[in-house]
């Protein structure tokens, strides 16, 4: 697709060329597209194989329906405008448009901590965490083994070495070597990884630690594993799962956990396994949301405040902006362009830095602005609710003023001096000139401006979370939300991504809201300017 | 800085309503300049203060040395800095291609599902990427037990996933862009025998240059700023942006690390601003338009 197909021209003879000379092969942007498309199938057909061994068989037929899309759009000659749309689409569909298809998904289901995979995964989970050490098992001398990236534990037992993995049991290889400490040190057709390796290496360490090698084809034998690497001992799990009467039961105590519809293990006296899967629950996230008694009530002060500082925060920049860009559209100010670059300078300082910034600025201890504006007084400023909302909105005053300030410069420029001029001569005043033409002209050339902004603030996470981080919390609310948190840094706070417990579902149901909100400004961003219109 | 035009100076009642006019708006300027540009001084004079506490700064420019900048050597400032510019050029080129070959497509053919096309970009850049954080942290997960690039704590994660954007912010720009270019241009090429690869590689990309840099630009910026999917996606520390990692800096530790912040805010952020100042005329006029016109 690169490159140029010309060569540079062979300079004519007047004899004639031969045809040989003529053919120039084909050109260089054929052999790049050749070359790109090779690439491309490489990783696709390795993504497709990896895909099959971890028995992902969503990624697999995605995987394979863009490889077969991506081949046919690019040999075959027809399917011209897809050649230029495929790589843009593709990454469109998997990263953003896929991402909302789930996100609705998840927001009907109980995913997140205790809740995450399958149910099948649940039950492995479960049966792990309920090992214990068999009382009286030996200590076997132990030696990490590595076959091929698979991981594996040899063991001497009593002068005879058996080795295996986390799918192959323990079995007794021959022609094994053992060292001064009893454990293994060469095992016929596996390595014996070094144990200063394992100590050295962290990721190795709690692979080699979450390892469970069956010491046979029997689970009620138990598993080998070790704490650090040089004994093995056998574990087993007192728990056993019946998958007929769907039910875990504790072999030592005789508890009997019943699976239940959602998505836990339950025992009769109400206690509940830790492990859990993840099951359709229907609307109960969007009721949770709003009448759970820890969560309903900082959601809607949430959600309010959203609303209030989305506004704002088109408002009074906007105010700012224009009261500038009147102030200063004025040919017989000198030095105009010098100050207009200078006032512009908040809007180019990258956003997380400004909110950084400030606070440190506005830390109450230490912060230049109680020190030198205040006389070192020691006002709160992020501490307090609302002047940690209003500290948010100055912020965001002034690093957005600058933008409007350039965008009402540019309308006012653009305004038709006669209209003005008309009203000067019907004796209009400056007050009624602003009121009456200069204002409502601007605003119609603004409003899809205002109304993108709106959008923007209504999710500016950077700000609040950098600023604050949502705080300061209120008093009893269960997913720690504080008073300057936008719905946005909420979802963030109650996802878990950034570690605690995490709640998918409930995060995926408030992002859902965010999208309606934000799918109805731009329905009416669309009527406003009739964008659909345009190209037709 | 106020001094008043000579001929003003001749009558009281002319230099009054000199005055009155535009004299006032110089001081005016002083102040608004002075809430402009604090901020920015401060974390300059921050930058430069030996002592390195958020205590120490607040007298400005009392003494000037260098440690904080040797200081951020010690850290993983640059690795960061790296990591930045590597993730934002490269998904700003990515950006820019994708977007332009689309924009060609819609503006230059004229193909079954094209107005349909356009609508659901329409609809789907209204919609932005941050808000389903969640979803894609667990598409990420299930991707990276599949292919361990495309998984959590990869650099080129983060890339696709910033060009999983790219299509939808971009597309409309450039549209209107290709649109002014006139398709008599292309058809003469074609008569010449040109392919459609040479037309857009030979004759329209180099008419659209501008917007190219633009959509490039807004792009850079916004991978830069980004922090919700960059501390999502990155997780170990040498694969963290700058926002991640000045987050980290500024809400543990504060007090102390706030001459390294500074430092490092002004390294990062002097030539960020002096290529938006150099480019501002387009990229206010490329948003606008962008947003006015689609």
């Amino acid at each position: 697709m690169t490159a140029q197909m010309e060569r540079p021209q062979a300079t004519e003879t007047p004899g004639g060329e031969s045809h040989a000379r003529k053919w120039r092969g084909p050109g260089w942007g054929f052999l790049v597209k050749l070359a790109l498309l090779a690439l491309v199938n490489a990783f696709g057909m390795t993504a497709i194989l990896s895909a099959w061994r971890a028995e992902s068989w969503v990624i697999l037929g995605a995987a394979v329906a863009l490889l077969v899309i991506v081949d046919v759009v690019y040999f075959v000659k027809r399917a011209l405008p897809l050649k230029y749309l495929v790589p843009g689409l593709a990454f469109l569909l998997i990263f953003q448009i896929f991402s909302f298809l789930y996100t609705g998904y998840v927001a009907f289901t109980n995913y997140g901590t205790g809740h995450a995979g399958s149910q099948a995964q649940a039950v492995e989970a479960a049966l792990i965490q309920g090992e214990r050490r068999v009382a009286d098992s030996p200590d076997y001398p132990l030696a990490v083994v590595q076959r091929g990236g698979e991981l594996g534990f040899a063991i001497n037992d009593d002068g005879d070495v058996r080795v295996g993995s986390a799918t192959e049991p323990l079995t007794e290889v021959d022609g094994a070597e053992v060292g001064q400490n009893g454990a293994p040190t060469e095992v016929p057709g596996w390595t014996v990884v070094p144990r200063a390796q394992v100590l050295a290496d962290t990721a190795l360490q709690e692979q080699v630690v979450g390892l469970r090698v069956p010491v046979s084809d029997d689970p009620e034998d138990g598993s080998i594993r070790t704490r650090e690497g040089s004994t093995g001992v056998v574990y087993s799990s007192s728990l056993t799962w019946d998958p007929e009467a769907q039910t875990i039961t504790d072999t030592e105590t005789g508890t009997v956990y019943e699976a239940t519809e959602r998505g836990s293990f339950v025992s009769e006296d109400g206690e509940r396994l830790a492990a859990g899967w993840y099951v359709n629950v229907g609307f109960d996230n969007f009721v949770r949301a709003v009448t759970d008694p820890g969560l309903a009530a900082p959601l809607l002060q949430v959600t309010l405040w959203t609303f209030a500082f989305a506004i704002l925060s088109v408002v009074m920049p906007f105010a700012l902006g224009l009261l500038f860009a009147i102030i200063y559209n004025d040919p017989r100010v000198r030095g105009r362009k010098i100050l207009r670059t200078l006032f512009l300078l908040p809007y180019a300082f990258p956003a997380f830095m400004s909110a950084l910034l400030w606070r440190g600025m506005m830390n109450s201890e230490f912060g230049v602005i109680n020190d030198l504006f205040f006389f070192g007084a020691d006002i709160n400023w992020l501490q307090d609710p609302w002047l940690a909302r209003f500290a948010a909105l100055w912020v965001n005053l002034w690093l957005s003023y600058p933008y409007w300030m350039l965008v009402c410069t540019g309308a006012l420029q653009a305004l038709s001096g006669d209209t003005l001029e008309a009203a000067k001569i019907d004796g209009a005043g400056r007050w009624r000139q602003f009121r009456s033409i200069i204002l409502p002209l601007l605003l119609v050339s603004t409003a899809p401006l205002a109304i993108s902004s709106f959008a923007f603030s209504f999710n500016n996470f950077v700000i609040i979370y950098m600023l604050t981080g949502g705080g300061p919390n209120f008093a009893g609310s269960s997913e720690g939300l504080g008073a300057t948190d936008l719905l946005i840094t909420a979802i963030y706070q109650i996802s878990g991504v950034a570690g605690g417990a995490a709640d998918y579902g409930l995060a995926s149901a408030l992002s859902i809201l965010v999208f309606l909100v934000i799918g109805a400004v731009s329905a009416l961003a669309f009527r406003q300017t009739r964008k659909l219109e345009e190209y037709q | 800085m106020t001094s008043p035009q000579p001929r003003a100076l001749r009558s009281p009642t002319r230099r009054g309503r000199w005055w009155s006019e535009v004299g006032w708006k110089y001081p005016v300027a002083a102040v608004i300049l002075f809430y402009a540009v604090f901020p920015l001084v401060y974390v300059l004079s921050a930058a430069f203060n030996p002592r390195g506490s958020l205590a120490a700064s607040n007298a400005l420019f009392s003494s000037v040395s260098l440690d904080n900048f040797a200081a951020l050597g010690t850290t993983q400032f640059w690795t960061w800095m790296g990591n930045t510019l590597l993730i934002g050029g490269v998904a700003a080129i990515g950006a820019v291609l994708m977007g332009a070959a689309a924009a060609y497509s819609f503006s230059r053919f004229r193909f079954r599902g094209r107005r349909a096309g356009l609508t659901a970009l329409l609809i789907v850049q209204m919609f932005p990427q941050t808000v389903a954080f969640v979803a894609l942290f667990l598409l990420l997960l299930g991707l990276g037990e599949v292919v361990p690039e495309l998984g959590i704590n990869s650099k080129i994660t983060l890339i696709c996933v910033y060009l999983g954007g790219a299509l939808g912010a971009n597309t409309f720009l450039m549209y209107g862009f290709f649109n002014s270019i006139p398709t008599e241009l292309d058809e003469s090429a074609k008569m010449d025998g040109a392919t459609h690869a040479q037309v857009f590689w030979r004759i329209i990309m180099p008419l659209v240059t501008p917007v190219l840099a633009v959509v490039g630009l807004l792009a850079f910026i916004a991978a830069f700023g980004d922090f919700v999917l960059a501390r999502i996606v990155l997780t170990s520390e040498d694969n963290w942006t700058l926002a991640v990692g000045m987050y980290q800096w500024v809400s543990n530790q504060l007090a102390s690390r706030w001459g390294l912040f500074a430092a490092g805010t002004v390294v990062a952020a002097i030539p960020l601003i002096a290529l938006f100042l150099a480019t501002q005329r387009y990229i206010v006029g490329g948003l606008t338009q962008g947003a006015v016109k689609g």
